[in-house]
């Protein structure tokens, strides 16, 4: 952990010396050659002396300044716009339709809304398959990858090929397979008829399986290929050596190479966190949430965008999907930050 | 998104249009300047030019504007640039658009989403329009194109009714008659069923069809009044009535094609297509799945069965597409006289020339040149005593999209559980009505 303490000073020496780097003209008297050499080596004290010129500064202030402008403006300012329109009814025209109605959003987003809690629910599900299905799936196939077996690179191809799709593009690729009447699965076993009829897309207690297949497809791929990296930096010796003291493969895997995974299985778990958390193209391209799919995501969208929209409804449901965002990364940001402390 | 697409005739591949709505579903998240910023051209202070703002990115609509456009400039020297952006996005964006800088005319839906945008101050009123074009249209459309203030605030292109499909050689096959009466119609089912047909194809992936079929069996058994009343929030979810029209629905159900919600209307055309199918409740747009000539000739369609007499069939479900004037058009002048020309037969001609699934708004237009089916639905439409538009075009399509699609999807699939539902439908349309 000490490293990353490094990191954080090495990323301030480094700000220092952009300026300077990046400006063609000469420094001015006072900045001597020496200052520059000096600059980039150790850090001399300066003394009294300036460091910056004014230019510098001005530099500093637009790189700074501006993304920060930025942030401020596009991040917070919308979420915090979005939590205020949460506890109002506006139909997006003209500021003054904004009307303020306290908490009545949510009362009836928890009492009257049909779609709500099999929304959040939904969302829990989405979490929960992405953590217990592609996580394990993702590194066994590159356990196995990495034992340098013959067309190695196609498999890997093979498996990372959904990844470098869009999940509409999945999405429409999955509704081939799923499509009742005309798709692969049906017209397989030969379920497309009246009678025995399995409907993959509108069936409410299948459709949601349905889509979570195809997301741990893609997100299978992801994982592989960041346990793959992990499994490359493992350190030969540590597999030499446990060979030596005759450890099986399955004991090298478990007592060896697994706890070194430890950093990749950090990031891991955070890509999937996000990935669940995000679930919105892929269900919106297959069949726009409808029974049995509904997510928060898909509501929000739904109450929001169209020609007379409830943008303080939707507001309302953003608002709860921000919760249980911050339910989820809160936990983990006290974790880590307690781990660099201790360190 | 392509929230709400009901009742319209959006025709061509639904995976891409889906996938331009995802594209707009970003951008609109993008914020608004950059959604203002995408609406107008810029070049409209030039008086020899008016805008227009389209939502006819299918490709037979396209050309058939732009014939349209072609003729008028010719006929004008006024240059039209169309700003063509795709059916679903157009719709889901019309909001920001119409508030930012939108193009002096554009594309719109007559009935309760027109009156809507009218009322909000986002569209100029065109009465003088309608002074040169008024002789044009049917009582029935000047209704249609009016807000609740009285005024004129749209031009009507084209419309298309609702229906039941099927094929003449299926029914000649059997021996089916057309039914008149509810009861002949579910002993029709019935026996479709029998002799191995799906009798009534379906497919509600989409989550509007479903809407359509509610309407017809709603105004057939409750009388238009009452669909007004229900559509405008001020007639009860729970009424007696809507349970009548439930149960109505109940009875045919069985006779529906399997796994709807899992289907697209186009595919549920094709079971009709492919003979598989005896009925299909749809718009004529239907007519576009039909490639084969020889199978677009057997195509034939009668309005829905009688289920009350008091109402008969008097009422036709007849979405109608057309033009409005936006709040503050650039070039006014060039925009009212395009709007005066897209009222006259002349138009209407040209339109119906490349896009024959639909039928003119106006009763002059020349007929001479319609197919057997176009001019069965333009007489229909000619003989209605009340015009319904659509659900989600007679009602606020926040409520529609969000509370009845998904309630309608339910009751597809589940309809025992009717009474909750409509109580939770019922519920939830006062939040929605009283909100704003």
């Amino acid at each position: 952990m000490t490293v990353t303490g490094n990191t954080g000073t090495g990323t301030g020496t480094g700000i220092t010396s952009t300026p300077a780097a990046t400006n063609p003209t000469p420094p001015p008297s006072g900045h001597s050659e020496t200052t520059w050499a000096k600059g980039r080596g150790e850090q001399v004290p300066q003394g009294h002396r300036r460091l910056l010129t004014h230019r510098d500064r001005l530099t500093l202030g637009l790189m700074a300044g501006l993304p920060t402008i930025l942030h401020i403006a596009l991040v917070w300012v919308t979420a915090l716009a979005s939590i205020a329109l949460a506890f109002t009814t506006w139909d997006g025209i003209g500021f003054d339709s904004i009307k303020w109605v306290g908490l009545d959003n949510f009362r009836e987003l928890f009492t009257n809304n049909p779609q709500f809690w099999p929304a959040v629910q939904h969302n829990v599900i989405w979490l929960a398959v992405l953590i217990l299905v592609p996580m394990p799936l993702g590194m066994f196939l590159a356990v196995q990858l990495d034992k340098k077996i013959r067309f190695s690179r196609v498999y890997q191809t093979a498996f990372f090929l959904p990844v470098v799709m869009s999940f509409a593009v999945i999405g429409f690729v999955w509704q081939l397979v799923y499509n009742p009447d005309t798709g692969l699965i049906n017209s397989l076993i030969g379920a497309n008829k009246p009678g025995h009829y399995i409907d993959w897309i509108g069936d409410p207690d299948l459709n949601l399986w349905a889509v979570l297949v195809a997301a741990s497809w893609r997100h299978t791929g992801y994982l592989m290929i960041l346990y793959l990296a992990g499994l490359k930096g493992v350190d030969p010796a540590l597999r030499e050596a446990s060979a030596l003291d005759g450890a099986n493969e399955w004991q090298t895997f478990k007592n060896v190479i697994f706890p070194t995974l430890r950093p990749t299985n950090t990031i891991v778990l955070v890509v999937t966190i996000i990935e669940a958390l995000r679930a919105f193209d892929l269900v919106f391209v297959f069949n726009k949430g409808a029974e049995g799919t509904e997510l928060l995501s898909i509501l929000v969208t739904n109450n929001i965008i169209g020609e007379s929209s409830r943008i303080g409804y939707g507001s309302a449901i953003a608002v709860v999907l921000l919760l249980i965002s911050l339910a989820v990364i809160i936990p983990y940001l006290v974790a880590t930050f307690r781990k660099e402390r201790r360190s | 998104m392509q929230l709400s697409s009901s009742g319209l005739s959006s025709p061509g591949p639904a995976r891409r249009t889906l996938l331009r709505g995802v594209g707009g579903a970003v951008a609109l998240g993008a914020g608004f300047p950059l959604l203002s910023a995408c609406g107008g051209s810029g070049t409209a202070s030039d008086p020899k030019t008016v805008t227009v703002g389209s939502n006819a990115s299918d490709a037979v609509p396209k050309k058939a504007f732009a014939d349209i456009y072609a003729a008028y400039k010719k006929k004008s020297g006024i240059t039209v640039d169309v700003n063509t952006k795709d059916h679903n996005t157009f719709q889901e964006q019309i909001n920001s658009y119409l508030q930012g800088t939108p193009d002096d005319v554009f594309h719109w839906f007559a009935g309760y989403r027109m009156q809507f945008f009218a009322a909000k101050g986002l569209a100029t009123p065109i009465d003088d329009v309608w002074k040169s074009i008024g002789d044009n249209f049917p009582v029935a459309m000047k209704v249609l194109s009016q807000s609740e203030d009285g005024k004129y605030y749209f031009v009507p292109l084209y419309t298309y009714p609702w229906a039941i499909f099927y094929r003449k050689s299926v029914f000649k096959q059997y021996g089916y008659e057309v039914p008149a009466t509810w009861d002949d119609f579910v002993a029709l089912c019935g026996q479709m069923k029998k002799d191995g047909l799906v009798p009534i194809a379906f497919g509600d992936k989409d989550a509007w069809p479903a809407m359509g079929t509610f309407d017809q069996i709603n105004f057939r058994a409750n009388g238009y009044d009452f669909h007004v009343e229900l559509m405008a929030g001020r007639a009860s979810w729970t009424d007696a009535k809507v349970r009548k029209t439930f149960d109505l629905w109940t009875e045919i159900l069985p006779f529906h094609q399997e796994g709807a919600v899992g289907r697209t209307w186009q595919d549920a055309a094709q079971t009709l297509a492919s003979k598989k199918a005896g009925m299909y409740l749809l718009g004529t747009f239907v007519a576009q799945q039909f490639t084969d000539k020889a199978a677009l000739d057997d195509l034939d369609f009668f309005a829905f069965p009688e289920i009350n007499s008091a109402y008969g069939q008097e009422t036709v479900e007849a979405p109608t597409d057309g033009f409005m004037l936006s709040k503050a058009p650039k070039n006014k002048a060039g925009a009212v006289k395009l709007l005066e020309y897209l009222g006259t037969p002349e138009a209407e001609a040209l339109y119906l020339k490349s896009d024959p699934s639909v039928v003119a708004a106006s009763r002059t237009a020349d007929t001479s040149s319609y197919t057997p089916l176009q001019k069965k639905a333009y007489d229909m439409i000619a003989g209605a005593k009340s015009l319904t538009q659509f659900m989600d075009r007679d009602s606020r399509p926040d409520f529609t999209s969000t509370v009845m699609q998904p309630a309608l999807q339910k009751f597809i699939r589940d309809p025992k559980g009717v009474d909750s539902l409509l109580s939770s439908i019922e519920r939830q349309k006062k939040t929605i009505f009283t909100a704003s």
